[in-house]
C-alpha cells in the first residue's frame, strides 16, 4: 500500500480543493462544539460512558452471553463471524435460505471492513446501499472517505453528473434538493422491490436482546420493514449492558457526530415482523485481539461517532481516501494497524499528536496516546516508512545530546530564514508538505528564557 | 464453533474487572419541559402546533394538507383512506399523510417515541410522505434518560423516536429535508 504521506501530497496537489475540503470539515466540528457546549452535564457524560466501555469490555463475554440469549427469547436468529470471511459466508447462506436476491443496506462500516458488497455480487446478489453518501460512492465504485460522511470528499458537480449519467438527472443540475429528490425517487423503487435489508449496529442492549440503528434518512428503516429478512451485523463491541445506558449513549452521539441533539430515527429493533425474519451477525475479525492489548484495547470503546476525524488537521488536510483504511482519521489509525501492522504503518505517523481527537471523543479514548505508542512500536519493528526514518534518525540521534540540539535548533533556524520555500518543502521534510512552516523565531525558547532570566 | 471459540479468544483477552458505574439523575431546567420541546422541535424541522387551536384533528389534517390524497390513521378521529389492518406494508407506498399517537415527548431533541401497537405497520411513520403525531403536552420529560426510564424499550418488536423529517447533509454539507423517509413532521399538542 502507498503511504499515508505519498496520498496526502497527492490531495494536496489541488490546493482549493484542499482548503474547501478542510473547511466542510471545520464547519461540522463548530458545530459539535455548540452542541457540546449546551449541555452543562457533557463532561460528566463522556466520563460514565468511558466508564460503562471499560466495564462492558471487562465482561464482554458474559454480556454477548446475556445478549444471544435475550435476542434468541425474542425469536431473533444469532450467528458470529470469527473473521470478515465467516461473515460474508453468514450473510450469503442466510439471504440464500430465504431465497433473497435483491438486497438493501444502510450504513454499516462492518460490512464495508469485510468487503460484504464485493462479496454477495460475485454469488450474483444484488446490492443497493441506501444511505445517500454511500449510495454516491457505492455509483462512483469508491469506498466511503468518512465513517459518518462518506461522500465529505465530492463537489456537488461531481455528484451532478454521475446522477446525470445513472439516473438521467438533467445535465448540468447541481442543485443538492434537486440531486437528492432524485435519489429518493431511485431508492423508493429498490426498498419496494427488496427481499432482505442489512445494517448495522449502533448499540446492542445486553440486558433485552435488541439493536439500536440511528439515522437521519430513514433509510434503514425504509429497508427492515419492508423486506422480508432483515439482517443487522454488529462488532463484538457494540455492546452496552442496559436500557438506562442508552440514554447516555444517544445524547452524546449525535451531538458528537453532526452537532445534532438526536438524529431524526433512533430506532430499536428487538423482534421480527409476524411473518417476517430477523438475524444478528455477531463478528470479531481482530477486535478480541486488539481487546487483549492493554496499551490498544481503549480504541473499542470507539462509537463511531466521527468527531475525531472532522477535528484531525491530518484529515482534514488530507482527505479520507490517504488513509486506505475502512476507518480513516486518528481512531482508524489506531485501529487498522492492529489488523495489519506492516501494510498500515504509515497511519499512527498521519498525525500531529495535537491530541484535539482525544479532546473532542465522546467516550474519552486517549486517542493521541495510542498513536505514539504504536509509532513506539513500528519504529522498533522496523516498519517506518522510509522518508520518517531518514528524518527520525537524524532527529534521534540530535536529540539524544543537548547540546547539539541547541546548535542544529540554531543553524535551523538560520536556515530557515534564508532558505527559499522549494527547499523548505523538499521531499525529505514529510511535515513541510502541506503546511506553511511558521516564520522561524529569531531567538529559539532557550535563548529567550536564558536572556529573560538573566535581566 | 465459533461462538466458543470467540468467547474464550474474549475471555482470555479482556481486562480486570472494572466497576459498572451508577447513572446519576441530571439536573433539569426551570422551564416547562413543553416549551423547550418546542423549540427545539421546530430547530430541528418540526413543526408543533397546539391542538387546541384547531377544530379537532381532522379538520387540521384537511388545513394543513388540502391536497393529501391518502391520509392513513389508526385513530378514530380521523377518517383513514386505506386500511391499515388488511394491507401489506408496500401498499402504504401510495400514503400522503399518517397520523399516530406519539407516548412521549423529550424536550432536549425534540424527540418523540412511538411504540409498535400505534404504527400499525412498522414502515408507517417512513413511508409516508408527511408524518402527524398527536402528543400529550404532560407526556413531555427533559431528557434520554428520563425517557428511557419511562418507556419499555421492548414492549414491542419494534420503538422508534422520531426527532424530526427525514433529512440528509450527504452533498457537500448541504441540508435537504426530504431524504428516504417522511418528508415532514407535526407534532399536535393536546
Ligand atoms: S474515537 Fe471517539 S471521537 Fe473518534 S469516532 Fe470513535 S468515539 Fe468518535
Amino acid at each position: 500500500m502507498k503511504a499515508h504521506p505519498i496520498k496526502a501530497a497527492a490531495f494536496l496537489q489541488n490546493e482549493a480543493r484542499a482548503d474547501w475540503h478542510d473547511e466542510s470539515l471545520w464547519f461540522v466540528r463548530a458545530k459539535r462544539d455548540k452542541a457540546a457546549h449546551e449541555i452543562p452535564e457533557w463532561e460528566q457524560l463522556r466520563e460514565l460512558a468511558s466508564q460503562i466501555k471499560d466495564h462492558t469490555l471487562s465482561r464482554l463475554d458474559d454480556y454477548l452471553e446475556d445478549f444471544e440469549r435475550h435476542a434468541l427469547e425474542n425469536g431473533v436468529q444469532v450467528h458470529w463471524a470469527e473473521d470478515a470471511a465467516a461473515h460474508n459466508r453468514i450473510i450469503q447462506s442466510i439471504l440464500k435460505k430465504h431465497r433473497a436476491r435483491r438486497v438493501v443496506k444502510s450504513k454499516s462500516m462492518l460490512t464495508e471492513e469485510c468487503q460484504l458488497n464485493a462479496y454477495l455480487e460475485q454469488h450474483d446478489i444484488e446490492v443497493v446501499d441506501t444511505d445517500l453518501g454511500e449510495r454516491i460512492i457505492q455509483m462512483r465504485g469508491e469506498p466511503p472517505s468518512h465513517i459518518v460522511m462518506p461522500a465529505i470528499h465530492l463537489k456537488k458537480e461531481e455528484v451532478g453528473q454521475l446522477f446525470h449519467e445513472q439516473l438521467r438527472t438533467e445535465k448540468g443540475a447541481t442543485d443538492p434538493k434537486y440531486l437528492t429528490e432524485a435519489a429518493r425517487q431511485h431508492l423508493r423503487h429498490s426498498f419496494l422491490k427488496a427481499d432482505a435489508a442489512i445494517t448495522g449496529v449502533n448499540f446492542a442492549i445486553a440486558e433485552t436482546g435488541g439493536v439500536v440503528v440511528c439515522t437521519n434518512e430513514g433509510n434503514a428503516d425504509m429497508g427492515t420493514h419492508l423486506a422480508r429478512v432483515q439482517i443487522h451485523c454488529m462488532g463484538i463491541e457494540k455492546i452496552i449492558p442496559q436500557t438506562k445506558h442508552l440514554g447516555v449513549f444517544t445524547r452524546l452521539l449525535a451531538r458528537s457526530a453532526t452537532g445534532q441533539p438526536s438524529t431524526i430515527y433512533t430506532s430499536h429493533y428487538h423482534r421480527p415482523r409476524p411473518g417476517a425474519a430477523m438475524h444478528i451477525v455477531i463478528v470479531d475479525n481482530g477486535r478480541s485481539k486488539q481487546l487483549s492489548r492493554p496499551d490498544f484495547r481503549n480504541s473499542l470503546k470507539c462509537i463511531r461517532c466521527g468527531a475525531c476525524i472532522n477535528t484531525c488537521p491530518i484529515y482534514r488536510r488530507s482527505g479520507g481516501h490517504s488513509y486506505g483504511s475502512t476507518v480513516p482519521g486518528p481512531i482508524g489509525s489506531i485501529l487498522t494497524p492492529g489488523l495489519d501492522l506492516k501494510k498500515y504503518s504509515s497511519l499512527p505517523f498521519a498525525s500531529t499528536l495535537c491530541g484535539s481527537c482525544s479532546d473532542v471523543c465522546p467516550v474519552k479514548i486517549d486517542i493521541h496516546e495510542q498513536l505514539y505508542r504504536w509509532r513506539q512500536i513500528i519504529t522498533r519493528e522496523g516498519h517506518l516508512p522510509r522518508t520518517k526514518k531518514w528524518v527520525m534518525k537524524i532527529a534521534g540521534s540530535i536529540l539524544s545530546r543537548p547540546g547539539w540540539y541547541e546548535q542544529a535548533g540554531k543553524t535551523a533556524r538560520r536556515l530557515l530564514r534564508g532558505l527559499p520555500r522549494i527547499l523548505v518543502y523538499a521531499p525529505l521534510n514529510i511535515w513541510g508538505k502541506g503546511r506553511e512552516l511558521p516564520p522561524p523565531p529569531r531567538q529559539s525558547f532557550r535563548e529567550w528564557y536564558r536572556k529573560n532570566r538573566e535581566e | 464453533m465459533s461462538k466458543k471459540k470467540m468467547l474464550s479468544a474474549i475471555k482470555t483477552a479482556k481486562p480486570p474487572l472494572s466497576s459498572m458505574p451508577a447513572v446519576p439523575p441530571f439536573p433539569t431546567e426551570q422551564r416547562p419541559a413543553s416549551e423547550i420541546f418546542g423549540a427545539q422541535a421546530a430547530q430541528s424541522g418540526s413543526r408543533v402546533l397546539l391542538a387546541a387551536d384547531f377544530d379537532g384533528i381532522s379538520q387540521a389534517i384537511h388545513f394543513l394538507y388540502p391536497q393529501a390524497r391518502c391520509i392513513a390513521s389508526p385513530l378514530p378521529q380521523v377518517t383513514s383512506g386505506i386500511e391499515l389492518k388488511n394491507c401489506e406494508p408496500s401498499d402504504l407506498q401510495a400514503v400522503d399523510v399518517a397520523v399516530l399517537n406519539g407516548q412521549l415527548g423529550v424536550a432536549e431533541n425534540g424527540a418523540v417515541w412511538i411504540a409498535e401497537e400505534d404504527m400499525v405497520h412498522r414502515v408507517l411513520p417512513f413511508i409516508t410522505q408527511h408524518l402527524v403525531l398527536l402528543l400529550p403536552q404532560d407526556q413531555i420529560v427533559y431528557n434520554m434518560h428520563e425517557a428511557y426510564q419511562q418507556i419499555t424499550i421492548d414492549e414491542g418488536g419494534f420503538g422508534l423516536f422520531v426527532a424530526g423529517p427525514s433529512k440528509t447533509a450527504d452533498i457537500e454539507q448541504s441540508l435537504v429535508i426530504g431524504a428516504q423517509a417522511a418528508r415532514s413532521l407535526t407534532i399536535f399538542l393536546t
